[in-house]
């Protein structure tokens, strides 16, 4: 197999080592260090896509990241990935490629039909065209642009890939390795600076590597390689291929994307696919060069229209003739490099040079060369449907209005350059202003916002001695500011040729009576008569503009479209480009995988686990675990067959029959220490705690400054100045920043320090009728009855020559103490329960189990202290003090608060004694009623109760207090259900709360 | 992200901080009579300048220490920082 558009003796490829590829099925080859467009064109593949909107052909138009057209969707190793530039994939071994957006296949696509339905497709043919039938929306109209809209399909898969980040600082942070880059990197490196350097593409030096200029005494391209291989020596620097920087966010921090393995045929085992970096730097070099524009004529998005520079990177780079017979068409100097550039290649290009008489050095070459040049000519409109078979050329008037004697000529390929953009996103995210300047038609940045400086034609300088001249300088001045050292080189001599001033002409008029859709956004199909067609409809910002017609919102982000755009409002509006403005640079600059964003935080790395020590006594003994908050805490222990039903009601059973032991390590626990600890406590908690003795835990309550609940908890008065507060294990970390802010930023007078001891302590809670029992078998030295350690008492004592702390409190309701020893010991003290506990027929509860003894007891937990609750509504009015001032009281004044009527905690028992209530379910009078159905309140918590043998719930309800023995109904129309209830008191196990004093 | 220097650590990157609004904000002293109005003002009412404000940061993943830091909320420059104890004229 020949490849008939490769040439033989030009190429950066290795033509040693074939690569053989799939595109749409079939077989090619290209060779290493080819993209996947240069091997396609090589083997004459032109047609890769079909437009978004008219599905209208579609082949290659640039060679790197401004690529509208050659959107493929990639398979490499069992994955797949849509929205990939051609231009951009490196091609490996095995590669597998199709084309997107068209149907049953690029050559024949159903979809090209609305090209010819275009004029049903106008700008905003969504708003107007799916309007009415309002009912046709969900139906027909939403189903068909969801399968229309797109550039391939995303993997439903998950990613096998890993994606890395990484965090980097640096006094000067390079984007792009072309002329300016490398000279700033070279001269701030060699002052000593810490750098790197970022290049989007495989191949450092960028417009060196195609550009025929000498520095010093090699060429451009030598030049570069040899700074790149200098600079990758060098200690202080980091040098970054295939690593696109894509935002620029706020105090100089920038993100890049590394693509570590998209060109390879799989990652090996430990190798991310992609790094993201997040870099600070100190200071930023912008250097991302500039991206050549077309000009507008008819049919301009036939495939075989490419960008005049690319058709010569094509060739200079890959050693890919983009065609044999081709048409160069421009309105400036560069275009001739590719010019010559084919006829070197001995091929014979016709030259139309939109410029009437314009005299430089190059074209004096080109001249010399035999090459035939048309001054004062245009391409009037390309022909041809799946590929440039000829076009309609013309000379055009001065005023570049009128077309005069058009005719047809051969061709394959139209290679076109209407001047140079620089590139100016990563400025313009910056936040710097941009200026226009009218002698490149085009902006670039103004003053710089943050700690930034744009240099080379990303500034819009075009000549490689000013370019080099300035980076020298620029990269030791800021390199000198950073590191004070004084080593400063010179700028090497540059032998370039001089160019004559670009024209000022973008867009080819009509010819009469041709009405030739003529594109400026490739990928979006947007054509000059939309753009036309928005302003005769009233938009007149170039934000509405775009938004309505679709211009530059496509994947290439209107790279080479934006310019034109402007161009074709100001002419209309007569208005000068820059009074039209540009519309927001946002990142990213190149379309990003998500894989990338998420880096490793996925899955279960997401957010941290956290284990207590006893976790694996746990596992080992059958538990099966539940996330709470960051922590896994077993949720039950199975035995046998059980399922969580059986299990949780067998331990819950075991706790109010005989004794049963949780771990409660998870329970937040923070250290108060210091002379005010108590008057603290007191203007936190809502109850009173001035009296509390050492040696007694006080149950507190702690509000929000609007009075609603924020948290629970016991608190013991450890020695006179020291206090352990526990929380829930959900609010830990809030509560603790909570009394932070109080105690540094409200009363820094008060001598208080608080710090998380959570992790300090295991604990483990003792709970059931036999507890006391086994407590007093497991610490014999001490006093364990009633009267030495009464309900709410603490003692410290020995645990097998382990120091631990007793806490007599009780979340189950039942006679419970909590044993709490250092976290070390944990499950020291664990497996000693355990075997001691035999006797007494002891055994390990879940937080099933846990939920189920508090639920049944009316004791309130996260389900009712939501963040909606106040005091009264969670029964905890008993603890407000109506003495003292604490945090949140003066919103318990509020008028609503405070409502004979308000919502207030019951208990709920379906009448059945049979039927379990969804948590969420909705109370209501009537559930026949019309919709909406008034809701009283909400089931927030549902269990089996284990001592009435029937399923109860709690509920906040409106007039709870007065609601205690109706019947309602319990509504879940997530679940289908009605249930008749009856309200009961919440309390529904030992109501006056003997067990815990027994 | 922001680059917050803080005064007990020195630069760190703005994940490690976590906002506490602004910080002229001065709550009504314990057992004082309020006004509904006043107390109203207090919980609710923030005022969102455009510009330089002084607000609260919480160096939660780092030293734990509240902090004051005079940022304009236009363009997010930080002009300055300064422990909690700090006076600071606005």
């Amino acid at each position: 197999m020949t490849q008939s558009f490769r040439l033989d003796n030009t190429g950066l490829i290795n033509k040693n080592k074939k690569i053989s590829f799939k595109f749409n099925g079939k077989n090619y080859f290209g060779y290493e260090g080819d993209t996947l467009a240069s091997a396609l064109i090589a083997n004459g593949v032109h047609l890769v896509g079909r437009s978004f909107k008219y599905h209208r052909p579609r082949g290659f138009f640039g060679a790197g990241v401004d690529e509208p057209y050659a959107i493929v969707q990639l398979s490499r190793n069992g994955e797949t990935d849509p929205n990939v530039r051609a231009t951009e994939q490196e091609l490996f071994e095995g590669l597998e490629a199709k084309s997107v957006n068209c149907w049953p296949s690029v050559n024949f696509d159903i979809g090209a039909i609305n090209n010819f339905l275009n004029i049903f497709f106008p700008a905003g043919f969504y708003y107007k065209t799916f309007m009415w039938p309002k009912s046709f929306w969900y139906k027909i109209y939403e189903p068909f642009i969801r399968k229309a809209a797109g550039f391939g399909s995303a993997s439903t898969k998950h990613d096998k890939e890993k994606y890395e980040h990484k965090y980097e600082y640096c006094d000067l942070l390079i984007a792009g390795s072309g002329p300016s880059g490398l000279a700033s990197a070279y001269a701030a490196a060699k002052n000593g600076a810490r750098v790197i350097l970022a290049e989007d593409k495989p191949r450092y030096g960028g417009s060196l590597l195609t550009s025929d200029v000498s520095i010093g005494n090699q060429s451009g391209k030598d030049w570069a390689d040899n700074i790149i291989t200098e600079l990758k020596g060098m200690e202080n620097v980091i040098v970054k291929n295939r690593s696109q920087i894509f935002g620029y966010y706020d105090h100089n921090m920038l993100v890049m994307s590394e693509r570590i393995t998209d060109h390879l045929p799989k990652s090996d085992k430990h190798t991310p696919k992609q790094r993201m970096w997040y870099i600070r730097a100190k200071q930023v070099v912008i250097s991302s060069g500039s991206i050549e524009r077309p000009i507008v004529f008819g049919n301009n998005d036939t495939p075989g229209v490419v960008l005049a520079s690319a058709a010569k990177e094509y060739m200079k780079v890959y050693g890919v003739l983009v065609g044999k017979k081709p048409v160069i068409f421009t309105n400036n100097d560069s275009a001739y490099e590719t010019a010559i550039e084919f006829k070197k290649n001995n091929i014979n290009p016709v030259v139309l040079d939109s410029r009437k008489n314009p005299q430089s050095e190059i074209i004096k070459e080109a001249l010399s060369l035999g090459i035939e040049i048309k001054f004062s000519h245009v391409v009037v409109a390309a022909k041809g449907y799946k590929k440039v078979k000829s076009c309609d050329i013309a000379m055009i008037s001065d005023n570049k209005e009128n077309l005069i004697d058009i005719s047809n000529i051969k061709c394959d390929c139209i290679c076109v350059s209407g001047f140079w953009t620089p590139t100016i996103h990563l400025a313009s995210q910056s936040g710097s202003k941009t200026k226009f300047i009218e002698d490149i038609d085009a902006f670039v940045p103004d003053k710089s916002k943050q700690k930034e400086i744009t240099l080379g034609s990303a500034n819009g300088v075009f000549t490689l001695d000013e370019t080099l001249k300035t980076s020298f300088q620029k990269g030791y001045e800021l390199s000198k500011e950073i590191t004070n050292q004084d080593n400063k080189l010179q700028s090497p001599q540059v032998s370039e040729k001089q160019q004559s001033k670009h024209d000022k002409f973008w867009c080819v008029p009509l010819p009469n009576g041709k009405n030739y859709k003529r594109f400026l956004d490739f990928q979006n199909d947007v054509a000059v008569s939309d753009i036309e067609l928005a302003l005769r409809e009233g938009y007149r910002s170039i934000e509405h503009v775009k938004r309505y017609t679709t211009l530059g919102m496509a994947t290439d982000q209107g790279k080479t479209s934006n310019l034109n755009g402007l161009q074709l409002v100001s002419n209309i509006e007569n208005k000068v480009v820059p009074a039209v403005g540009h519309t927001t640079f946002r990142p990213p600059y190149t379309p990003v995988t998500i894989g990338a964003i998420v880096g490793r935080e996925i899955g279960k790395h997401s957010k941290p686990t956290r284990k207590s020590p006893m976790h694996s006594w746990h596992e080992k003994n059958n538990a099966v675990f539940v996330d709470a908050g960051v922590w896994l805490r077993p949720r039950y222990y199975k035995k046998g067959n059980e399922g969580l039903f059986e299990a949780s009601k067998r331990e819950a059973e075991n706790v109010r029959k005989n004794v049963g032991v949780c771990d409660v390590t998870t329970l937040g626990k923070i250290d108060v220490k210091g002379k005010d600890s108590a008057e603290f406590l007191n203007r936190v908690y809502t109850n009173a705690w001035l009296k509390l003795p050492v040696g007694k835990a006080r149950y507190g309550v702690m509000l929000r400054e609007d009075g609603v609940v924020m948290d629970d908890g016991t608190t013991t008065r450890i020695s006179e100045n020291h206090y352990h507060m526990t929380t829930t294990t959900a609010q830990a970390a809030n509560v603790l920043s909570h009394l932070e802010y109080y105690l540094q930023i409200v009363w820094p007078e008060l001598d208080v320090n608080v710090v998380s001891s959570t992790e300090q302590w295991a604990g483990a809670a003792i709970a059931g009728p036999k507890s006391r029992d086994l407590l007093q078998k497991i610490f014999p030295d001490i006093d364990v009855s009633n009267d030495a350690l009464p309900f709410m008492g603490f003692l410290e004592a020995n645990l097998f020559g382990v120091k631990a702390r007793i806490f007599r409190i009780s979340f189950s309701g039942e006679l419970a103490y909590e044993v709490n020893v250092e976290s070390d010991n944990g499950n020291f003290m664990w497996e000693k329960i355990i075997e001691n506990g035999k006797d007494f027929n002891l055994q390990p509860y879940g937080t099933e189990a846990l939920s189920t003894l508090r639920i049944e007891m009316g004791h309130v937990a996260g389900s009712e202290l939501d963040g909606r609750t106040i005091p009264y509504d969670t029964g905890l009015d008993g603890l407000v003090s109506k003495k003292k001032d604490f945090i949140g009281k003066r919103s318990l004044l509020r008028k609503a608060f405070n409502e004979t009527d308000r919502q207030r905690i019951v208990g709920v028992v379906p009448l059945d004694k049979k039927t379990s209530i969804p948590e969420g379910s909705h109370l209501v009078n009537d559930p026949k009623a019309k919709m909406p159905i008034l809701k009283l309140g909400h089931i927030s918590a549902s269990c089996w109760s284990v001592e009435h043998n029937n399923p109860f719930s709690l509920a906040i309800l409106k007039d709870g207090k007065n609601m205690i023995g109706s019947k309602l109904y319990a509504m879940s129309p997530l679940k289908n259900k009605t249930i008749p209830v009856e309200i009961v008191s919440s309390h529904y196990v030992d109501p006056k709360g003997e067990r815990v004093r027994s | 992200m922001l680059y917050i220097k803080c005064p007990y650590c020195g630069y760190r990157s703005q994940n490690e901080f976590a906002y506490g609004g602004d910080a002229t904000v001065k709550r009504p002293e314990l057992n004082k009579e309020v006004t509904d109005k006043e107390w109203d003002n207090f919980v609710y009412l923030r005022k969102s300048p455009r510009g330089k404000h002084l607000e609260l940061w919480h160096h939660v993943s780092g030293c734990r220490q509240w902090i004051k830091v005079l940022r304009d909320t236009n363009t997010h420059e930080i002009f300055n920082t300064y422990k909690s104890e700090d006076k600071v004229e606005t």
